[in-house]
């Protein structure tokens, strides 16, 4: 059976059409003072351990949008199909779109073909979208799963480079849980201990980095299924406010009132009993 | 149509080629004396009281140098400053503004009082008009006659004072929620009442806690100076470190 093009390639050469359409957009913005929104990126601590039994991800949950917090609980680990997830750092929505890109794709490829896609063509058709656009979709992923040919850990740079290994970080904070990694870790570890690695690095990240931060998602791939446990740990910091901040009804001021009657009529009344038995 | 004929004529040159959009020859990176060290620091003053906080995280662009260093700073018995910025020129300015207090202390036989101090560091600050101090200030004292007193400044010396005011890293958060709770802005039918030492300090610690959730460069802890006539009292509070 011919297996249809899944991932459909575009026209030969560089597609560059919308750059000329940037650059006017950023020049009329200029003139009227106003800055091209940021994109939020989601300077973030991830990880992955290659462990006896399967692949454990990890992550932290904090989205941030310059110096500010943008989303105290977003989640970093994307689901690809059901023996592969991504973990994604950088700009959050290449992260998204790209891994949810890169899903549908494999579900058509796995309806098609009657077999769980595997590690490495999700990895080809990642490398592939990510070098064709040179770097502008700001995406590093570190992808794990488990299929016939055993446990894989893959990542990809936002300029499409792979790298395969058995620990991984990436993200604003991977130094700091690269050095945790780098510390403890063994080929062939226990699930148990391969989860709390991938914690104790996540959490190093998330006290060392400014860009990480709030709760720990861990993701634990195996050939029985997936895990995915969201939140693994909870931040032990509960902002506990000491005095109540509730408004009154008619603290805000009401400066004019408009009230619009609906005109509506009756064209058509059905009765449907309900079964409350 | 209009707006394909402008975006047209930014594209395209007069001579109808393509104008370059991007620099190709060689880029001088110059070296920067600033660098921006986070913190957030904020000054209320009430009857007889003033109180200045700020966190004691110092940090540089992702990473953290240290959990505990506060940003207020001890001139007199009656005035606290809290400088946030750069931490170089923090350190620089509250050593020139010390050895100015014990000059004027040796010439005038009295400590020089929070509006004078204010006055001072105005001048100090735009005497470095063409190189500035990169700190934020904010003076919080008593003044003559025992009321407290808040003074805040911008980099070059430009200050007013004022009931509350916060500076820093963390300013564009906290400056409204102490606009509604000290200044009752934007509410209708609400009892004005003096804000005593206790509700202060309660809305300081929890105005903060805020502040961390959301600003990356605030956190770790926080150090609370409560100036009154007894003297100053210090308080630290465990904040968010992550």
């Amino acid at each position: 059976m011919a297996l249809s093009n899944v991932v459909e390639t575009p026209a030969s050469g560089f597609n560059f059409e919308n750059v000329s359409r940037n650059v006017a957009l950023e020049g009329l913005l200029e003139g009227g003072h106003t800055k091209a929104p940021k994109p939020m990126k989601t300077g973030t601590t991830i990880a992955g351990v290659v462990c006896k039994d399967g692949v454990v991800l990890g992550a932290d949950t904090r989205a941030t949008s310059g110096e500010v917090v943008a989303d105290k609980m977003c989640a970093k680990i994307h689901y690809i199909s059901p023996n592969m997830y991504c973990c994604g750092a950088g700009t959050a929505a290449d992260t998204e779109k790209t891994t949810d890109l890169l899903s549908s794709n494999l579900t058509i490829f796995s309806m098609n073909s009657g077999r769980n896609p595997r590690v490495v063509m999700a990895v080809n058709i990642l490398q592939d979208m990510l070098f064709r656009y040179r770097g502008q979709i700001g995406a590093s992923l570190i992808l794990g799963g488990v299929d016939c040919t055993g446990n894989h850990l893959y990542t990809v740079g936002p300029y499409g480079s792979i790298d395969n290994v058995p620990y991984l970080a990436m993200g604003s904070g991977d130094l700091a849980a690269l050095g945790i990694l780098e510390d403890r870790f063994k080929p062939n570890m226990e699930l148990e201990e391969a989860k709390e690695l991938v914690r104790d690095a996540i959490h190093s990240g998330i006290m060392s980095d400014l860009g990480s931060g709030n709760n720990i998602d861990i993701c634990v791939i195996t050939k029985q299924g997936v895990d995915y446990i969201r939140p693994y740990q909870e931040s032990e910091y509960k902002d506990k406010r000491q005095r109540r901040y509730k408004y009154r009804p008619g603290t805000t001021s009401i400066l004019t009132e408009k009230i619009v009657p609906l005109e509506l009529e009756v064209v058509q009344e059905t009765v449907q009993r309900m079964d409350t038995a | 149509f209009l707006l394909t004929a402008i975006m047209f004529a930014q594209v395209y040159g007069d001579n109808g080629k393509m104008k370059e959009y991007h620099y190709s020859g060689p880029v001088e990176h110059r070296f920067s004396p600033y660098s921006f060290n986070g913190g957030t620091v904020l000054a209320v003053a009430g009857e007889d009281f003033a109180i200045v906080a700020s966190d004691t995280r110092l940090s540089e662009g992702y990473s953290i140098h240290s959990r505990d260093s506060p940003k207020c700073y001890k001139l007199t018995n009656t005035t606290v400053i809290g400088c946030s910025g750069f931490h170089g020129d923090c350190l620089t300015l509250t050593k020139i503004i010390d050895a100015r207090l014990k000059m004027y202390k040796h010439s005038n036989n009295k400590s020089m009082t929070s509006g004078a101090i204010a006055a001072m560091l105005s001048t100090i600050l735009y005497g470095r008009r063409f190189f500035p101090y990169y700190v934020y200030n904010i003076i919080g004292g008593l003044d003559e006659e025992g009321k407290g007193a808040v003074y805040s400044f911008d980099p070059v010396g430009s200050y007013q004072r004022d009931t509350y005011k916060a500076g820093g890293s963390a300013s564009a958060m906290l400056q409204p929620l102490l606009d509604n709770q000290i200044g009752f802005k934007n509410m209708e039918g609400v009892q004005h009442l003096p804000l005593n030492q206790e509700k202060a300090v309660q809305l300081v610690k929890d105005v903060f806690i805020s502040a961390a959730e959301r600003d990356v460069y605030t956190g770790d802890a926080l150090r609370i100076c409560i100036v009154t006539k007894e003297g100053i009292k210090e308080e630290t509070v465990p904040l968010r470190k992550d």
